[in-house]
């Protein structure tokens, strides 16, 4: 397997790449130690700066995202009760002038309310920005875990067995991509919602969410697919399967301890690349008003009620494009970075 | 060659089908019914009965989908009149010609992503190239990064800037429109300019970036550093030799991109509020219209399929080696 060459200079002086060549040197003293791929990945993607901050800047969102309740107790406003309508709050502190706009600079900023508010109702943006984040991002990290599952399965299922079974499990693919993925998303939502509620109800939030995901995962698994299939195809043919093989390992065996392990790495680059396209997806859903509806937070809903008030009130756009440009960019800038860390050929 | 597009021609049709018998079961055969889907909320059961009947919805599954697909080829009868051969129906809201609609509101569409392709492949493709071939300079840089933060806008976030910057707060432009080209095309091309640069802008990142890596990886390539050895100018082996190569990817990508595109358009529609596809495809899954929403579905995949079609042979085109079969 490993070819003479490569096993005769197989010492301590081998390093995979120059920057660890010379962390080698100091640590030469101390005994030596095996590194597992996944050690020396990761001992790669600590040394990429730009790569170690954005995961930072995406954890954070995730963490914020998910203590948006105690975000809100901090600020003392909830998304949804109306501070510019609510007899309540109107009469002791008006927000909203008799245009329904906001009152003071930026969009109404002040101490009450951090980013300001919603023209109109009057709805805290912070609040609504933290609980919005929550919804995309969670509903999104669902969607996507449930997209690469099935998509890792059936390019497993392809790959391997080859011949017939990865014929049609091909075709079924290529037909399921030559759906127009947009314009199926939005004519499908109010459909896949009526599965579960008779229209003549109101439908419950978490049905709209059940409904998104299905939507979402019955057109997304195609491309993990298509990269584990030919991830597999090439693997198959390698001599250590074919080892294991010879020696009689089950076929459930070979794939879960022979190719599985072998697979992860694409499968991890292309979950952070997948991550913040399905929040993108599921923030265009709700901006075409097919996904979330109100009084859900949600942040791609913020985008649709922000292009509505952009001619009066520009400032209310402000706040949740910038999280959501920053988020992206730090998203992107991760996923480059996890991409070198696994494979540092792949340099830019 | 001939062959090959005739078996992909088939190809496309017998995909068309499936994608119509998709859309059109999960429509009609799920749970969901149409007429009290139509009907709405406080809607009674005569009020329902009289819908089914109308719309001839109480015939057997089958006959109403052999109604749609026949009428797609042969043409169709309402009681209304005839709607000739490639007949989508006739929408369940409006009473109108589906198809008559659609061609109504494609050209905002086709506007759009031509627009929008053409723009993104000179700037974005030529951003990445000058790149590439000013590696390490502080061109390079620069357009490297801003593509990097360019690529994480999102189209109904710039859309809103833009509108304001140029429409709302200076009045620099009037807010787009959408006027047929056949019109007036001055009017067309100022009233389109804002949306497909928005939406050009957003896809523009994402091909200097990949115009960028393809012909860096071109100009390692060993036949490109032969004819630097042999004394051939940069400039002539970058024009000449890396510049066919590196668009090859470029190329298979756009083919992929361009169901992507189509939503890129569907959302600049939405943001702008221009009346296209994305708009109509809203509109039937909103007023649950399905003559209309099936119509948009199969337009929308007969455009893709035959855009990758094209894609493939304009990929034989650039890189001989392959061979179409």
């Amino acid at each position: 397997m490993t070819s003479p060459t490569k096993a005769e200079g197989s010492g301590p002086a081998v390093a995979l790449d120059p920057e660890l060549a010379a962390t080698s040197e100091v640590d030469k003293p101390k005994t030596l130690e095996g590194r597992s791929p996944g050690q020396l990945m990761w001992q790669r993607f600590r040394r990429d700066r730009t790569g170690m901050i954005c995961a930072g800047v995406v954890i954070f969102y995730f963490v914020i995202a998910l203590c948006a309740p105690l975000m809100t107790a901090l600020s003392g406003t909830n998304p949804y009760t109306l501070y510019g309508q609510d007899p309540t709050y109107v009469d002791t502190n008006p927000i909203l002038d008799d245009f329904g706009l906001p009152l003071g600079y930026f969009g109404g900023v002040s101490g009450d309310h951090w980013f300001g508010v919603e023209p109109q109702y009057g709805r805290d943006l912070f609040a609504m920005l933290m609980y919005g984040m929550r919804t995309s991002l969670y509903m999104a990290l669902g969607v996507t875990v449930l997209l690469m599952v099935t998509g890792v399965i059936i390019g497993l299922i392809g790959g391997y067995f080859g011949g017939r079974t990865d014929y049609w499990i091909g075709r079924v693919t290529d037909f399921f991509l030559a759906f127009p993925q947009q314009l199926f998303f939005i004519a499908f939502m109010p459909v896949v919602t009526a599965f579960f509620v008779d229209p003549q109800e109101e439908t419950p939030t978490y049905f709209r969410a059940v409904a998104i995901l299905i939507v979402l995962w019955l057109l997304g698994w195609m491309g993990m697919a298509r990269l584990v299939r030919s991830t597999v195809l090439s693997l198959r043919e390698r001599e250590f399967v074919e080892a294991a093989k010879v020696s009689g390992a089950s076929p459930w065996r070979i794939v879960r301890k022979e190719i599985l392990p072998n697979v992860v790495s694409p499968i991890l680059v292309q979950f952070t690349y997948q991550l913040p396209s399905t929040i993108l997806t599921i923030a265009f859903l709700s901006f075409a008003g097919v996904g979330f509806v109100e009084p859900t937070p949600d942040w791609g809903r913020l985008f649709a009620a922000g292009a509505r008030y952009a001619e009066q009130d520009p400032a209310f756009m402000f706040f949740p494009g910038l999280a959501l440009v920053i988020f992206i960019l730090c998203f992107n800038l991760l996923g480059d970075s996890v991409r070198d860390a696994f494979d540092p050929k792949s340099g830019r | 060659m001939l062959q090959f597009i005739i078996r992909r021609l088939a190809g496309a049709v017998v995909t068309l089908f499936l994608i119509g018998a998709v859309t059109f079961f999960l429509f009609i055969a799920g749970p969901s019914d149409y007429a009290s889907l139509a009907c709405g909320r406080d809607c009674s059961p005569t009020r329902i009965a009289d819908i089914r009947e109308a719309l001839g919805l109480n015939l057997p599954v089958a006959t109403q989908f052999w109604q749609f697909m026949s009428g797609i080829v042969m043409g169709r009868d309402f009681p209304d009149g005839h709607c000739a051969a490639p007949c989508l129906g006739q929408s369940f809201y409006s009473g109108d010609m589906v198809w008559d609609t659609i061609l109504d509101r494609f050209p905002t569409t086709l506007t759009l992503t031509v627009g929008g392709t053409i723009c993104f492949l000179i700037f974005g493709v030529g951003a990445g190239m000058i790149s590439a071939y000013r590696r390490g300079s502080t061109l390079d840089k620069f357009a490297t990064g801003s593509s990097m933060v360019l690529s994480s806008f999102q189209i109904y976030f710039l859309g809103p800037i833009a509108l304001t910057v140029l429409v709302y707060s200076t009045g620099w432009m009037e807010d787009p429109g959408y006027v047929p080209i056949s019109e007036d095309p001055v009017r067309w091309f100022v009233g389109m300019s804002i949306p497909v640069v928005v939406m050009a802008t957003i896809f523009t990142a994402q091909y200097t970036r990949m115009a960028r890596a393809s012909m860096i990886e071109q100009l390692a390539e060993e036949h490109v550093r032969t004819a630097r050895a042999k004394g051939m100018t940069k400039k002539y082996v970058f024009f000449r030799y890396a510049w066919r190569g590196s668009l090859i990817p470029i190329v298979t990508v756009l083919g992929i991109d361009i169901s992507s595109m189509l939503g890129g358009a569907v959302v600049t529609e939405l943001t702008f509020s221009l009346q296209g596809i994305g708009r109509l495809a809203v509109n039937g899954a909103m007023t649950r219209d399905l003559p209309l929403t099936m119509g948009v579905m199969m337009f929308g995949a007969f455009f893709i399929l035959i855009v990758n079609i094209l894609t493939d042979i304009a990929y034989a085109w650039i890189d001989p080696r392959v061979r179409l079969s």
